[in-house]
């Protein structure tokens, strides 16, 4: 890519990105911040190809804009009494003094340091470079990430299970245990109660 | 005007902020969460700026840090997503000025 087009590519990608991120400050409405929160993700997958990273770039969109963004949405749409306006803390003064205070040393930091520039422009290709190291040096990580997502898989199905019908799998249960099911059931606590037997149960 | 190191490391440096500043001026936990995918989003573009430019053996490091990065972050934003449902489903709510019972 030439010079020129790296630069009009990192402004205007840049604007779109920051301009986005401060939209869902503004903005609000709860779901048109998700919006603009996946808006933002694409603009900084821009980013990424005017970098010359073209497969972290498709990952940042398949992974970022669409499963996250998707994610996200689900979780908006799943808690809908809560409220949908998009309410401020008290912390919206101090945040803003405390983000711009970080933002500012490190673009201090970034344009005052002597970085050592490699002369040896973009990569041409990634993907090759990216599995050879994945298989090779980074194995090991490799691997863990594996435990780690489905790790996180079996929490996340465990925290959001509703509690399970009283099934044949539990009726060597004590007899006890009935009536405090059904009277639990009417408040929120029945979920508290329910959830950690079901999982002994299977 | 040719763009370097320096200015996607500012725009990095402006994007995490803004997504500090999202984490804690919100009350919604959801947007919460949504700050700071955004800050590790900015980290990962601080890392492909470093990996593109910076004169090293391996530069592809870069890459493979960002790809560790993306897969910790898609496991938490599941974790934490559900652990926001779970919650609503107890307190009705996700509003952390109302999410207070280890405060009393």
């Amino acid at each position: 890519m030439s010079d020129a087009g790296v630069a009009i590519g990192f402004w205007g990608l840049g604007a779109l990105a920051v301009g986005a991120a401060l939209g869902i400050l503004v903005t609000q409405n709860l779901l048109h911040a998700v919006l603009l929160l996946i808006l933002s993700f694409i603009a900084i997958a821009g980013l990424f190809l005017t970098l010359t990273a073209d497969f972290v770039a498709v990952a940042q969109v398949l992974i970022y804009a669409g499963a996250v963004g998707v994610l996200v949405l689900f979780t908006v749409m799943l808690t809908p009494s809560s409220a949908r306006v998009n309410a401020d803390t008290v912390f919206f003064g101090p945040g803003f003094i405390i983000g711009g205070l970080i933002a500012a040393g490190m673009a201090v930091v970034a344009f005052k340091t002597p970085w050592s520039i490699a002369d040896r422009g973009g990569f041409t290709t990634t993907v090759g470079l990216i599995g050879d190291a994945l298989t090779n040096r980074w194995a090991l990580p490799f691997e863990l990430a594996s435990i780690l997502l489905i790790a996180a898989m079996v929490g996340a199905i465990v925290l959001v299970r509703s509690a399970a019908p009283v099934d044949n799998l539990e009726a060597d249960q004590p007899v006890a245990d009935i009536p405090f099911d059904q009277t639990g059931e009417a408040d929120g606590r029945a979920l508290a109660t329910a959830a950690p037997r079901g999982g002994e149960g299977h | 005007m040719s763009v370097g190191l320096e200015h996607y490391l500012g725009l990095s440096a402006v994007l995490f902020g803004i997504g500090l500043w999202i984490a804690l001026a919100k009350r919604n936990a959801i947007i919460i969460l949504m700050g700071i995918e955004l800050m590790l989003s900015s980290v990962n573009l601080m890392l492909l700026a470093f990996s593109r430019y910076i004169r090293s053996e391996t530069p592809i490091a870069g890459h493979i840090f960002v790809i560790f990065i993306l897969t910790v972050a898609a496991a938490e934003a599941s974790v934490a997503l559900a652990l926001a449902v779970s919650v609503y489903r107890t307190r009705g709510t996700v509003d952390i000025d109302q999410i207070d019972l280890l405060k009393s």
